[in-house]
């Protein structure tokens, strides 16, 4: 019984994950996501890979997605609708319900703006969505009869998760994204003890261990103070899911502490439709929102608005929120241009930015921007970087280990040098063996299934009540009998199965001679080893029966003289096949022959 | 008659009073008894199915059963147990069986040889259970006798193999509670099976059933609870439990190891996998720190919780918690707090971040880098960090208890504390504001923190406020920038939330006195003064001002060289501010000024206080002279009443007890005076004025005896007595002059009937403060008793007033400490000419925020009352959650009064003011008595002659000014 981790996508790289696991005849493709970095084919997965010839939905039993992010769901209209797979796709529900928007976002993108052609279309993403079953966390779910998956809570994003997936007594976890330290939305990633044989991590920051995120929380609340009491405007660029809604709620809760009475702006569009479905998810966002959702929802935002393109001329302070994240075009583009010139004003960069985009260039210190039209910009505002990153940092994924204990760890979604340094940390603290499979690579686990046998009440009563104390962890010994029949497997007590297959009882018994040289009379030696043995056997009921043999439990011993020679004496000791263990002992022991100083 | 009149008496007490009820209905009770029993047993034996016995059963539970009665209705289910084959019935007869045995008087003893015979022939586990925890219940109830606990540990022993988890959970119980502690006992005891209770427990320690596990660790916990000590053998078994599978489990371990680690702090236990030893409390924390990030947030609270009581720890391991290493991309990086340490040290401060600047710098050994450790580390990191409010408000507190206990820890914890002032919940921002207060003595603020800190000023939750100031009236701050950043800060507070002006005040108050060398240097500044110029006087009634000064002033009493930098004017409002709020400012050594008061009190109070002195020795004085003429006497205490007033007024300190004696006295005045009247020795009708003087006398009397029973914290018993006596003879008073001034009988009848009643309540409550009292009123009043049971009104009413003449001064023992309620309404301040206006009929809410003293239980007692201009009165309870405490025997009372009323055509004034209610329920003396005998009667009594029923006014009243508008059509 093995496990093939395939990677069409992910592996030993960020972006595009996509993994197929084969557990116990099973096939399960964890998330479907696409490249952000290409535009040509290479931006799916190449799902040719799975099967040469065929249709997938024949190979495939079902699709999970963890969470909505491009990187784990964008390629899943194009595999189910233009590839073709029919099966179910599993995601929670608000993966499914914000998944559409993103997808139909991308789309219009890819479609309209750049007009490229051979797309999955909006009919597509409706048809694709129509084969998703939402799961609920900690819901069981029956795949088939032997297939089962179950959601964990991931952190990360709203409505990530981490799948259990279980065939009979395997089983496997894949995380997705997930995080270990709550933020102000989200809680932390949470797993119970279900020591699966494999664990699926990512490993984003896998040589990272980061700082308390209230520091960055802190500077970032009172770099936006300062500058909003001073007089300026600050923008914070910022893609319309995730981090967006987790600052917007920092920033309302401060408003709300310290009574500030500045405007609060949030882009229109994608972002009020996200902020919509945060609002009705409330149950997966953090304890603080869960809590007082009953007083306010905190979603429903007092000092947040909506943002109108004329707003960015109003005088006096204010703070905008406006996509996209990395100001290389859009609406926070502009408006950076609007603001740059006013020293008074700031601009902050909540998150990492690609090579090229103008917020990399104004991160790396450069004041001059050549904009479109050769027109120069010159930036007086300052500009600033916070980093709020929702990965599980080096320590959140040991941590995670620690509380799932998997049997095997399998790390992707990283970068191979990182990876190889925590798989070293894994295997050196928690003894488990690690793989770290590079793109289209397999990797086969082996594990040790255990095989459920039944067996009958009275059996174990009875086997139960033998030992002194049942132990809990230690395995236990047992008598009875192996059935098995018509695929199954029974255990019951000898008696019964004689009877079931109309055998009868043939008994086994083993009868050695132990000479021993004792010029005495027989029956002296009788009670010689008699008392002999009960001396060293206190635990057993040792008897001398008035025929002249002794019994040791079931053990019979009866003394002879040696025919020829008087001073030996023939010790005949018999014992059944279920005595073994004792019977032996007994002979060796008087192999070793009587005690001297007896009275 | 008199017996008629005493038959009433006794027929009302049957009807309230639960306590007569026992005494004289013990008759009825007698013929209940058997019926009861009997007829538990023909229900029972009517029961034809179990369901039918079940629910006879289940009537009969829900019935007290007296405690004569109670063995027999044990015989009865027993009897019925033996015979019953339904498990749910036995079960219920179990349960009822330990019920039973928990009633008070009785002794079961007589039923436990029973109770374990039942155990012998059962086979149903959840009735074995259940009868074992009947035994718990009886064990518990004779836990004098050591050998009915011994034959029960050897019951439960014998039962521990059982095989359902139920059972051995119960028996474990039972070894818990009563297995033998004492080593001696063991010892004498021959039966094998209690020689060693510890290693039965820690045997189920590896049960296959976690509630069984769960069980032994808490009966484990509970010998040790009862004294015993536990072999250090157990803490590699608990160790093994903490990585159990089942969180109930995990958290009572923490606490076994926790229980351990205080037991052998010293001994010394090695490092599985390496050669090194530690002591054992070390690697206890270790451990526990390690549970800190477990999965079951029960455990991390429990863990988080615990850590703060090591304190035995040693220091590297403590700093551990708060270390956690950081790194990117293999290359080890510095914390934002160690950044913000060195910005600080190397002269920079403040520079905005840039992208890059937590760059990071060296590389790491990849070897070295150890991912999960075994120890401390981060422990509080993660603690502080974690999803749960729970375990961050456990963390914070176990960071202060560790940090007051090492200094050292305390200075490294600061950076953290200060992180969590911006924590999310309003609580954990609170409770860490509180331990950086409770910590203060140990640290001394960067100025960075500082920042930090005085960011929170701009809160808008008013307690975190209250809590910063509180904060910063006891922190260090180490440079003058940082005074001025603080002043700067609270001033910016101040223009925000003027409501904050007093707290605010009193900050700066002790920043001033803490600091005075530090503020020296900015003194100019703060003045605006100038070399050459004069600048403009500064408005005085501006409270920023105020403040500044406030700051300047304390900083001044103890830096003589200050007021050299005053300008004229400086000197000038300082007079003022000494005179108007002397609580803020100190006296100062002004040049050209004499000092008057100062050098009087610090030399006199350490030893033998002389106010004191005097206080008692008036007393004595008052005391002694019995027998003085009625004038003398008079005059004696008038003196003694205006001396002692004068000393509450001067020493605060003594002002409760001065006004407590005061009062008494004053009491005392009333009486003789009132006994001085003419009226007594003429016609009665004549003297309608004088009556009304002794009437308004005994009026009086009573009202200031409810003062004194209510408003002052700290009256003993001894006291209450008095108190009460007092009282009675006020009413005694009111009786005679009554007596005096009314025709005809009959409106006497029920008045005498009345007294009689209270003066056999009070000798029923304060029987055993009788013998005290001797040559007093009531003394002789209860000698007189069979008298005036068996007389005429007249007669009684004459047998009084001669008692009541006759009658000596009870002397008042004062108790140690003595403290009178206080109320002050800061808010409103009723100095407001602006009226609040509102449409009538619709309502206002007006803020009330007042501060108490010495109130007990003010969630209860304290009201709020509005008086309109009609007379009309509206009394407001505020809600419990108003009440804040900021310190002991100090209340803050912060609400919201609801106004509303018809138009006016033009503005008036309304008072409102605080009112301490009081029941007689709650009276110090029915603590010991049983309560409603006590209270029943003097419910009973007329008690409306105070302004408002059961209220003394606790505050002075404050007047708002309103106008209620007529609505616009």
């Amino acid at each position: 019984l093995s496990f093939f981790c395939l990677g069409p996508g992910a592996g030993q790289d960020v972006g595009r994950s996509c993994i197929l696991v084969s557990i116990a005849g099973k096939n399960v493709m964890l998330d479907c996501g696409m490249h952000m970095g290409y535009n040509d084919d290479r931006r799916f997965p190449d799902f040719s890979y799975i099967t040469q010839n065929g249709r997938l939905t024949d190979f495939l039993d079902c699709v999970i997605i963890s969470h909505f992010h491009l990187d784990h769901c964008g390629a899943l209209p194009y595999f189910s609708e233009m590839v073709g797979y029919d099966g179910p796709i599993y995601m929670t529900h608000p993966t499914k319900a914000i998944c559409p928007i993103l997808l139909e976002d991308y789309r219009k993108i890819t479609v309209d703006k750049k007009g490229e052609t051979n797309f999955f279309t909006s009919q597509m993403i409706k048809d694709c969505m129509k084969k998703v079953v939402a799961v609920h966390l900690h819901q069981t779910v029956q795949v088939d009869e032997e297939l089962e998956i179950k959601a964990y809570y991931a952190g990360h994003v709203l409505g990530a998760a981490m799948f259990q997936i279980k065939v009979g007594c395997e089983s496997v976890v894949y995380t997705g994204d997930y995080n270990m330290t709550p933020d102000r939305h989200l809680g932390a990633a949470w797993i119970d003890k279900c020591r699966p044989d494999l664990l699926i991590s990512e490993s984003t920051y896998a040589t990272t261990i980061r700082d308390s995120k209230r520091c960055r929380e802190r500077d970032f609340l009172k770099k936006v103070h300062e500058t909003v009491e001073r007089g300026g405007k600050v923008l914070i660029p910022v893609f319309a899911l995730g981090r967006a809604q987790e600052l917007c709620i920092l920033l309302e809760t401060f408003w709300e502490r310290m009574n500030l009475k500045a405007p609060i702006y949030f882009s229109t569009g994608l972002t009020e439709k996200a902020n919509h479905y945060y609002k009705l998810f409330i149950t997966w966002t953090n304890q603080k929102i869960r809590k007082t959702f009953v007083q306010r929802n905190m979603f429903e935002f007092k000092h947040i608005k909506a943002f109108d393109r004329a707003f960015a001329d109003n005088p006096g302070p204010m703070v905008v929120f406006a996509t996209p994240g990395m100001l290389h075009a859009g609406q926070s583009l502009q408006i950076f241009r609007k603001w740059a010139g006013n020293e008074k004003n700031m601009v902050i960069m909540p998150g990492y930015c690609v090579q090229g985009t103008v917020g990399h260039k104004i991160l790396s210190g450069q004041r001059k921007l050549e904009m479109e039209g050769r027109q120069i910009l010159e930036v007086k505002m300052q500009v600033e970087y916070m980093s709020f990153s929702a990965h599980a940092d080096a320590k959140g994924i040991m941590q995670l280990i620690r509380q799932a204990e998997p049997r095997n760890v399998l790390l992707v979604h990283g970068e191979a040098k990182k990876m190889e340094f925590l798989k070293q940390k894994i295997e050196q603290e928690f003894h488990v063996s690690c793989y770290m499979p590079a793109n289209g690579e397999t990797a086969t686990i082996f594990t040790n299934p255990s095989i459920p046998v039944d067996i009958s009440l009275g059996l174990l009563k009875r086997e139960t009540a033998i030992g002194l104390l049942p132990d809990a962890k230690k395995p236990k010994l047992m008598h009875g009998t192996l059935i098995m029949k018509d695929n199954s497997f029974r255990l019951v007590s000898p008696e019964q199965a004689l009877k079931e297959l109309g055998l009868t009882e043939h008994q086994l018994r083993f009868t050695c001679r132990v000479h021993i040289q004792d010029p005495r009379k027989e029956h002296e030696t009788v009670l010689r080893v008699y008392n002999h043995l009960k001396g060293v056997l206190k635990d057993y009921s040792v008897q001398h029966l008035p025929d002249g043999s002794i019994t040791v439990e079931s053990i019979l011993i009866q003394a002879t003289a040696h025919s020829e020679d008087q001073g030996t004496k023939v010790l005949l000791v018999s014992w059944t096949y279920q005595d073994e263990e004792l019977g032996s002992y007994l002979t060796s022991l008087l192999k070793k022959g009587l005690p001297q100083s007896t009275s | 008659m008199a017996a008629h009149l005493k038959k009433r008496v006794y027929e009302e007490f049957t009807k309230v009073v639960q306590q007569q009820h026992e005494d004289l209905s013990a008759k009825k009770l007698r013929l209940t008894k058997p019926s009861k029993s009997a007829a538990l047993h023909v229900d029972l034996c009517k029961a034809t199915s179990p369901a039918d016995a079940l629910q006879y059963l289940l009537q009969f539970a829900r019935k007290p059963v007296e405690v004569e009665s109670v063995e027999g209705v044990v015989r009865i289910l027993l009897e019925h147990y033996y015979k019953e084959n339904d498990a749910s019935v036995r079960l219920k007869i179990a349960s009822l069986l330990g019920l039973l045995s928990k009633t008070a008087g009785f002794s079961p003893d007589c039923i436990m040889d029973d109770a374990i015979n039942t155990l012998q022939n059962e086979k149903s586990h959840q009735v074995l259970a259940q009868l074992l925890d009947t035994l718990l219940v009886i064990g518990t109830k004779l836990t004098e006798n050591p050998s009915v606990r011994m034959r029960l540990v050897e019951v439960a022993c014998k039962h521990l193999t059982d095989s359902s988890h139920g059972v051995r959970n119960k028996c474990l119980q039972l070894i818990g509670c009563l297995g033998p502690v004492e080593k001696g006992v063991a010892k004498e005891a021959e039966s094998q099976a209690a020689k060693d209770v510890q290693k039965i427990i820690g045997d189920h320690f590896n049960d296959q059933d976690p509630r069984v596990r769960t069980a032994a660790i808490k009966a484990m916990l509970q010998l040790h609870e009862r004294g015993l000590k536990l072999q250090q053998a157990i803490y590699s078994q608990a160790c093994k439990l903490l990585a159990d599978d089942y969180e109930q489990v995990r958290s009572a371990a923490v606490q076994l190891i926790w229980v351990l680690s205080q037991l052998y702090p010293e001994s010394i236990v090695p490092i599985p996998s390496s050669n090194e030893e530690i002591r054992l409390v070390d690697d206890a924390f270790g451990k526990i720190c390690h549970m800190v990030s477990d999965g079951s947030w029960v455990v991390r609270v429990q863990a988080a919780k615990l850590l703060g009581s090591m304190q035995q720890v040693s220091s590297h391991f403590l700093e551990q918690t708060l270390d956690k290493k950081l790194m990117s991309d293999l290359r080890r990086k510095r914390t934002a707090h160690e950044r913000a340490k060195e910005l600080y040290s190397s002269g920079e401060f403040s520079s905005g971040r840039k992208w890059g600047d937590d760059a990071p710098k060296e590389e790491i050994d990849t070897g070295a880098v150890n991912l999960i450790e075994s120890g401390a580390c981060g422990a509080f990191v993660h603690g502080l960090e974690d999803e749960m409010y729970e375990v961050r408000i456990a963390a914070v507190e176990a960071l202060c208890m560790l940090a007051q206990s090492s200094p050292s820890f305390a200075e490294k914890c600061l950076d953290f504390l200060v992180d969590m002032f911006n924590d999310e919940i309003e609580e954990v921002r609170l409770q860490s504001i509180h331990t950086m207060r409770k910590i203060s003595n140990n640290i001394t603020l960067r100025e960075d923190q500082l920042d930090t800190v005085l960011a929170v000023l701009e809160d808008s939750s008013r307690d975190i406020r209250e809590a910063l100031h509180e904060l910063l009236c006891c922190t260090n701050v180490s440079t003058k920038e940082g005074i001025h950043l603080a002043l700067v800060e609270l001033l910016k507070n101040l223009t925000k939330y003027p409501t904050d002006r007093e707290s605010i005040w009193k900050c700066l108050k002790f920043l001033g006195s803490r600091h005075p060398t530090l503020v020296l240097p900015l003194v100019p500044e703060l003045l605006s003064t100038h070399p050459f110029f004069d600048t403009p006087e500064p408005d005085m009634d501006d409270p920023a001002y105020i403040a500044v000064l406030v700051l300047i002033f304390n900083a001044a009493k103890s830096c003589p060289t200050m007021p050299a930098l005053f300008s004229d004017h400086t000197f000038r409002h300082y007079a003022y501010l000494r005179d108007s709020l002397s609580h803020l400012v100190p006296p100062l050594r002004l040049p050209g000024r004499k000092l008057v008061s100062s050098p009087v009190s610090p030399s006199i109070t350490p030893h033998e206080d002389p106010s004191q002195q005097f206080l008692h020795q008036s007393l004595e004085r008052v005391y002694n002279l019995q027998h003085l003429d009625p004038q003398g006497i008079q005059e004696l205490l008038e003196f003694t009443i205006r001396d002692l007033q004068r000393l509450g007024e001067l020493q605060s300190e003594l002002a409760g007890m001065a006004d407590f004696t005061a009062t008494y006295l004053q009491c005392q005045l009333l009486l003789i005076k009132a006994l001085q009247e003419k009226l007594w020795n003429v016609a009665a009708p004549l003297y309608l004025k004088q009556n009304a003087l002794a009437s308004a006398a005994a009026k009086q009397i009573l009202e200031e005896t409810y003062k004194m029973e209510f408003m002052y914290s700290g009256v003993e018993s001894r006291q209450v007595v008095i108190i009460h006596h007092m009282r009675l003879q006020a009413k005694a008073l009111q009786l005679i002059v009554t007596a005096r001034t009314t025709r005809g009988v009959e409106p006497l009848f029920g008045m005498c009937e009345k007294f009689l009643q209270e003066v056999d309540s009070f000798q029923r409550c304060f029987i055993s403060e009788l013998p005290h009292m001797q040559g007093s009123f009531v003394d002789k009043l209860l000698d007189l008793m069979p008298r005036l049971v068996t007389s005429k009104p007249s007669e009684v009413v004459k047998i009084l007033q001669t008692t009541l003449r006759q009658s000596t001064f009870l002397h008042l023992p004062l108790p140690e400490q003595l403290h009178r309620a206080t109320a002050n309404i800061i808010e409103p301040t009723g100095e407001s000419d602006n009226p609040l206006r509102f449409t009538s009929g619709l309502v206002v809410a007006l803020d009330v925020d007042a501060t108490l003293e010495h109130v007990q239980d003010p969630q209860g007692t304290v009201k709020v009352q509005v008086l309109y201009p009609d007379g009309q009165a509206q009394l407001i309870h505020p809600k419990p959650a108003d009440f804040r405490n900021p310190g002991p025997g100090r209340h803050r009372l912060i609400t919201q009064v609801y106004l509303s009323h018809t138009a006016w055509t033009e503005p008036c004034q309304i008072e409102v003011r605080l009112l301490l209610a009081y029941n007689s329920n709650r009276s110090k003396a029915s603590a010991k008595i049983p309560k409603s005998t006590w209270s029943e009667s003097l419910e009973a009594l007329p008690q409306s002659e105070n302004g408002i029923e059961g209220t003394i006014p606790l505050s002075k009243p404050v007047k708002v000014y309103i106008m209620p508008k007529p609505a616009r059509r």
